[in-house]
């Protein structure tokens, strides 16, 4: 057994809810693309949107092991829902968590973690995607505060988050060193949220292009201190890849479990196609792969908790439940047949969800590069 | 020449409207309209029925370019030539082939091919219709699913029990006939992908195909194949294309990302795996055009090209990364698209077993 068993009677609980409040709207949310707030309310009030964080500041109190498993329990029936979590708590809250000051952790956080409010991170640009040291957002140092100009793209959720943490650089001739993490409040003049992406998958998910123009904030928006941005989004991007991995699984697991029902109940040849050697054999492989990939996160995620550096394992969760993530729906659509190309059945939208794994927060080519790195030496 | 010719009408005519096509669920009607005035809706049937017949070769050139501008358009003209005009050519008697042939070929008439059932879809012994001789009339009872360019179609080549075999009628769209669209497919979205009700549908007598229904199918499901083979390959090499055009342009790091070993790795395996699914589907087409049996080679170049039609598409989406995710760049059409190659015209799992069955006998 994995997993003791406060574990899975958090999982069984996260595993209702989700069946119960996620899972029946997941299609319909995919197919609109509605981003619903009530959902975000109702997982609040659940519990599920601030769980690693401590219950001072309006958290679960619990630690990343159950986050990882509340994000494969919510993907399992709807990627969307599942990517907004992560996106919330890895990388909206969990850098103020990390980086702020006392009096920001109190403004944001209680909030924040009860869902009344939903979180983002800005990091990514036009030009600055796997290298994000190419940052062109500037932030000028004016008095009392600082003045953001630039464009951020593909950012989760970012038209809808009441609070973001983004990146900008304050001196462009340093590169990533230059760069500086600031909190930005939704409604602050001069940012905008401009277009809504239309995606291939996670359509129920929100990824906007954020507009700075001569966006001024506060001195005390500033996220750690001057320069450290880089570090900041890199040990943020760790924990946000072990929830992407969760998602990933999550996904996988959802697609095998339509296919198990599927092949129990498909006749062909005068038999349940189960029957057959070449349906076991993606059964078989999908069931170990999702194994293999949930030993990876659980283990990622237990290293971040007893307060480790998870960049490699973080990186080799990712990697792996990505990738594996592509391999199983592909696999569930296959077995599924023409019908796993419609709206009957959930894994044709698994199928477009989960490319997103293999290319949100580093796309698989930068955590091979990450895991070498890690390895190797720079 | 064919390639160049069909080549320039689809990257002018048919390129610009795939995305809105895909969107919309529905393929412009001019799409339809101008391939029958290049001769291409009778590019299976003989000149004597007013076709341009080509051979097996030029067929799959032909998919092959229509699919690289897009995929749903290929995906009827397979409908239409090899599903159903050529089952009537090869097997329909004199009155039949004079009867329908002029107008498909023309492209006054549609074509499409209803085998599958929901019961049936791998597994054809399961086929639930029937027909049932009345007089000069049979009435024909079933429902037939997931009948690619169903919607267009104003003829179909159906396949019902009569007593205990297989047979196949030409059924004309008519009273008896309801066709529904089927509302949402994830890839191949604008080919009119169908379900087709038959309540005592009368078809006249002499509209049965007298050759037996089995082989009928079978022979036809090879020569589509070949020719979902040809798409795959289609749609594998724009997915190359695109990502190798896309490769150049963008740069971080401060290079264009071609230059990484890990882009190149993409590129090379995209290449290669394209290269060898070419030469599978032109090999089977050579057989073909020899009047060998190319039931395997069918079944190897259908499943290995449909394979890396999956796998270069992904791949394409996966060096745009986050652009490649979104509806302003084609390749997640191309992955939606080419996973449909993995499974109508029989599964990737059915051509594995009919290969191996021949290896065995």
């Amino acid at each position: 057994m994995l997993l003791d068993s406060n574990y899975v009677k958090f999982r069984d609980k996260v595993r209702d809810f989700a069946l119960q409040v996620i899972a029946p709207q997941a299609s319909e949310i995919d197919e609109t693309g509605e981003f619903r707030r009530q959902t975000i309310k109702e997982m609040g009030e659940f519990g599920l949107l601030g769980i690693p964080f401590p219950k001072k500041h309006g958290g679960a109190g619990l630690d990343n092991l159950s986050y990882a498993i509340a994000v494969e329990e919510v993907s399992r029936v709807c990627g969307s829902t599942g990517v907004t979590m992560a996106a919330h708590t890895s990388l909206g809250c969990q850098p103020i968590y990390a980086h702020g000051t006392e009096i920001q952790r109190k403004r944001y956080l209680p909030s924040l973690l009860r869902g009344e409010k939903l979180g983002s991170f800005g990091l990514t640009e036009p030009n600055a995607g796997s290298d994000a040291a190419a940052t062109e957002t500037t932030a000028r140092s004016i008095g009392d505060g600082w003045v953001i100009n630039g464009t951020k793209r593909f950012i989760t959720s970012g038209g809808i988050a009441d609070t973001l943490v983004i990146t900008a650089s304050q001196d462009r001739s340093k590169g990533v060193h230059g760069i500086s993490a600031f909190i930005i409040e939704k409604g602050t003049i001069g940012f905008t949220a401009a277009k809504e992406e239309q995606k291939l998958g996670l359509r129920g998910s929100v990824t906007s292009e954020l507009l700075f123009e001569d966006c001024r904030i506060p001195e005390q928006n500033l996220l750690g201190k001057q320069y450290e941005g880089f570090k900041i989004f890199m040990e943020t991007l760790d924990g946000g890849r072990i929830s992407i991995a969760a998602m990933a699984l999550g996904i996988a697991q959802g697609a095998l479990d339509s296919s198990l029902i599927y092949a129990q109940n498909r006749m062909q040849f005068g038999k349940p196609i189960r029957k057959f050697q070449l349906v076991q054999r993606l059964i078989a492989d999908m069931h170990t792969e999702i194994a293999a990939a949930r030993h990876l996160t659980y283990h990622a995620a237990i290293l971040k908790d007893r307060g480790e550096n998870v960049t490699k394992e973080a990186a080799m969760a990712k990697l792996y439940a990505s990738e594996m993530c592509m391999r199983a729906a592909s696999h569930a659509v296959q077995i599924h047949g023409s019908r796993g190309l419609t709206r009957e059945y959930p894994v044709e939208r698994f199928f477009r969800d989960a490319k997103l794994t293999e290319i949100g927060e580093g796309t698989s080519q930068i955590m091979r590069i990450v895991i070498a790195r890690e390895v190797l030496g720079r | 020449m064919v390639q160049d010719m069909v080549r320039k009408f689809a990257t002018n005519e048919l390129e610009p409207k795939a995305q809105e096509a895909d969107v919309s669920q529905q393929c412009p009607e001019e799409n339809i309209k101008k391939m029958a005035e290049l001769g291409l809706l009778g590019m299976t049937i003989p000149t004597d029925y007013e076709g341009t017949q080509m051979d097996s070769t030029s067929v799959c050139i032909v998919i092959e370019e229509i699919s690289k501008a897009c995929a749903s358009t290929a995906s009827i003209l397979i409908a239409h030539t090899a599903l159903a005009s050529y089952p009537i050519c090869k097997y329909g008697d004199k009155e039949q082939r004079a009867r329908y042939l002029p107008g498909m070929a023309r492209g006054d008439v549609l074509g499409a091919f209803a085998l599958n059932e929901t019961e049936a879809g791998s597994d054809i012994q399961s086929i639930q219709s029937v027909a049932i001789l009345q007089g000069e009339d049979y009435i024909l009872q079933g429902k037939k699913s997931f009948i690619m360019n169903g919607e267009n179609a104003d003829l179909y080549i159906v396949f019902a029990r009569e007593n205990s075999d297989l047979s196949c009628f030409i059924v004309e769209r008519s009273a008896g006939v309801l066709v529904e669209k089927i509302r949402y497919l994830m890839g191949m979205r604008a080919s009119g992908v169908s379900e087709i009700t038959m309540s005592n549908c009368r078809v006249p007598r002499t509209n049965r195909i007298q050759s037996e229904g089995r082989e009928i199918a079978r022979d036809t499901l090879d020569f589509a194949k070949l020719l979902i083979g040809a798409q795959a390959v289609g749609i594998a090499q724009i997915s190359l294309d695109n990502a190798l055009r896309y490769s150049k342009e963008r740069h971080q790091f401060g290079r264009p990302i071609c230059r990484f070993q890990l882009v190149q790795e993409m590129l090379a395996e995209m290449a290669t795996k394209i290269s060898a699914a070419r030469g599978l589907v032109y090999h089977a087409a050579s057989q073909r055009n020899s009047s060998h049996d190319f039931s395997v080679e069918a079944a190897m170049a259908k499943w290995f090209a449909s394979e890396t039609a999956s796998f270069a598409a992904k791949t394409a989406v996966q060096i745009y990364g986050g652009y490649g995710y979104t509806m302003d760049f084609p390749v997640q059409r191309y992955m939606r698209d080419a996973k449909v190659t993995e499974i109508y015209g029989e599964t990737s799992e059915i051509q594995k077993i009919a290969i191996t069955e021949r290896l065995l006998q």
